[in-house]
């Protein structure tokens, strides 16, 4: 398939550059070659772990081979009907909403033949939520992806994507929320420590229609999972919350987008993260933007970090945009610091040892996201995975004064 | 029968501008079953000797002693204080986002008597209470303080003290930002736990008027770090009439 976009005058030509201001106006391409290998100080790149990243970064057939880098465990699916029929470069939905904003994601577009297609049916309930069960299986090993998650009109349901085992894995996730629907989608990283993710995740919310859309990232050496959103009907509404839980040498990154376009518009971005270990990393660069046309907007963003100990960084970039002067109300803030010495006290002063009490500061903070989950079986694992964190870093000293 | 004793106790901070001494000697006896306020100006003092109490890191001390029962209480950590019996009603209590009232009120209960209470009679004990203190059984599923009104926060705060059974109890300003209603649940409860236990109580206040309600066998007037005066309940009233001026022009 030939790019449906023009590419930006500044791409295509070497010697000019051209600073871009608007989060809406980064340059688009389904052409790898139109991005040209980033060399670290692209405003999308700047924080991340290109390093590690760079097998994400080659243009080259990944689906050879007879066993695939990442089975799909899509029974549930299935069983509930929700399964369309695989779609290639061509076939609608695919590319209704998606473009490509920085290479890895243009060559997961090129090299996924046939995308996933997920379709809640219009006007049906799904009263329980459905996971799809991705493994990779190996740290080795490449694949590309993209998946097409449609939800008709009317319709109601939960989907979770899972991630566990080990991959390189480029992954474009197209989500259309059509007029009055109501999705929720999580994607949970519960990788191994070796594997590398690089997500870019567009979704579009129709008329009246609500996505909440959840990043659950603590396992994967590198994850950067980047999603955006866009109110672009009547009333759409959107919530867009992550968590994640970064150890010694793990970089987690999420660059959040969300777009009010649409009027009396409602938007909600809260990313929390914990931290803890030599060389834990978290990015988080959230940009809000509420358009010329996006009146009566209610929008807020928020990431909070606390930092468990001493080596462990979190860069935090808020941006908020405003295009028109009619707002209902619009606010973003960051807070990335240590423990809570009047948290500690309080809890001791109830007879609470300190390293309990830490416990419950981190865990309480954290599930604030957790609740907003509502899969049982997500929310247990999740609850699980952060005491076997905790219990990891229980060795390590509390970060100090200076540290944050 | 528990004494608390505080001899010639000597606190600073440390402010931008260096260390900074609050509390210039202090000496106070508290048995069992007795009521001490502790009254005074603002920036006097008092709070400062209710976290130092407790054990809060900000304050330094400088000199003097504080012990239970003999046992050096300034050795002790934060927990180990309150596992000790001591518990401070606090002015400002914090918000713990995402930790749940009964969750903490039983992880506290835990801490303090060594093991997890017996789940049935636990849930009697925390509803039984309160209800003593008119707070809906909804209250123990919001998180810690979050969202709490002023009255709210001070009925958790005297909810932990009827659960935690400490032997002596600080309580900080527990009458300000209450109305009517509240400073007199509040008392009934302060009132109730001492009948019940024997408590010992450190009212620290700024005004008298929840001397109405809990009765002082002690009033010890704070002025500039340092106890300017003591009596029993008329010294009380006799501040209510003149306020603190007397003890700011003598400049003690």
């Amino acid at each position: 398939m030939t790019a449906t976009e023009t590419t930006p005058a500044h791409l295509a030509t070497e010697d000019r550059f051209v600073p871009i201001q608007t989060r809406s106006e980064r340059p688009t391409s389904f052409d790898p070659a139109d991005f040209g290998t980033p060399t670290g100080r692209e405003v999308n790149w700047r924080l991340s772990d290109l390093k590690r990243l760079a097998p994400l970064l080659v243009d080259e057939e990944t689906e050879t081979g007879a066993e695939p880098a990442i089975e799909y465990g899509l029974a549930e699916l299935e069983a509930a009907g929700l399964l369309v029929e695989s779609t290639g470069h061509d076939a609608a939905p695919r590319g209704e909403v998606f473009r490509p904003e920085d290479v890895v994601s243009a060559i997961a577009w090129k090299r996924c033949e046939n995308a996933l297609h997920i379709r809640l049916p219009e006007g049906q309930v799904q009263e329980q939520p459905v996971i799809a069960r991705l493994h990779g299986t190996g740290a080795e090993r490449r694949a590309n992806a993209h998946i097409v998650v449609e939800a008709m009109p009317g319709s109601v349901g939960t989907i979770v994507l899972h991630h566990s085992g080990s991959a390189r894995y480029a992954q474009n996730l197209e989500i259309i929320v059509r007029e009055g629907a109501r999705l929720t989608l999580v994607s949970v990283q519960d990788w191994q420590d070796d594997a590398v993710h690089a997500s870019a995740h567009q979704a579009v919310v129709g008329d009246g229609a609500y996505l909440k859309h959840m990043v659950v990232s603590f396992g994967g050496g590198v994850v950067r999972v980047n999603p955006s959103m866009r109110l672009a009907g009547h009333r759409a509404e959107g919530e867009m919350f992550g968590l994640s839980f970064s150890d010694s040498g793990q970089h987690i990154e999420s660059q959040v987008f969300m777009f009010h376009e649409g009027v009396e518009t409602r938007g909600d971005v809260l990313y929390k993260g914990a931290l803890q270990g030599e060389g834990a990393r978290s990015v988080w660069i959230g940009d809000v933007l509420i358009g010329q046309d996006a009146t009566g907007t209610d929008s807020y963003e928020k990431n909070q970090n606390l930092v468990l100990t001493d080596g462990a960084r979190a860069d935090s970039i808020p941006n908020l945009e405003i295009k028109t002067g009619d707002i209902a109300g619009a606010g973003h803030a960051s807070a990335t610091g240590r423990f809570d010495d009047e948290q500690l006290f309080y809890l001791q002063s109830r007879g609470i040892e300190e390293e309990e009490a830490r416990r419950l500061v981190v865990i309480g903070f954290l599930m604030e996201i957790v609740q907003k989950i509502g899969v049982p079986e997500i929310e247990e694992r999740l609850a699980e995975a952060i005491e076997e964190e905790l219990r990891r870093g229980a060795g390590l000293a509390p970060a100090s004064k200076a540290g944050a | 029968m528990s004494v608390l004793d505080i001899k010639d106790l000597r606190v600073s901070i440390e402010t931008e501008q260096g260390s900074k001494e609050i509390l210039r000697g202090v000496d106070l006896t508290i048995n069992s079953d007795e009521i001490h306020a502790i009254m005074g100006p603002n920036g006097s003092g008092k709070s400062t000797l209710a976290y130092t109490l407790a054990g809060h890191p900000r304050y330094t001390v400088d000199g003097g002693s504080i012990t239970l029962d003999g046992e050096d209480v300034l050795e002790m950590s934060v927990d180990e204080r309150a596992r000790a019996g001591l518990f401070l009603a606090m002015q400002y209590p914090v918000e713990i986002p995402g930790v749940t009232v009964s969750n903490f009120l039983r992880t506290a209960k835990t801490a303090i008597s060594g093991e997890a209470p017996r789940v049935r009679e636990w849930i009697g004990d925390v509803r039984g209470a309160m209800e003593k203190l008119r707070m809906d059984p909804s209250f123990g599923e919001r998180n810690v303080n979050e969202g709490f009104s002023g009255g709210e926060k001070k009925r958790h705060e005297i909810l932990q003290m009827e659960l935690l059974r400490p032997r002596f109890a600080v309580l900080d300003e527990t009458d300000s930002g209450l109305d009517v209603d509240a400073l007199r649940i509040v008392s009934e409860g302060v009132n109730r736990i001492k009948g019940e236990t024997g408590l010992g109580v450190l009212l620290i206040t700024h005004y008298t008027r929840i001397l109405r309600y809990i009765q002082p066998d002690h009033v010890h007037v704070f002025v500039n770090g340092r106890i300017a005066e003591q009596g029993g309940r008329e010294l009380a009233d006799r501040l209510e009439e003149e306020g603190y001026d007397r003890y700011l022009k003598a400049g003690v």
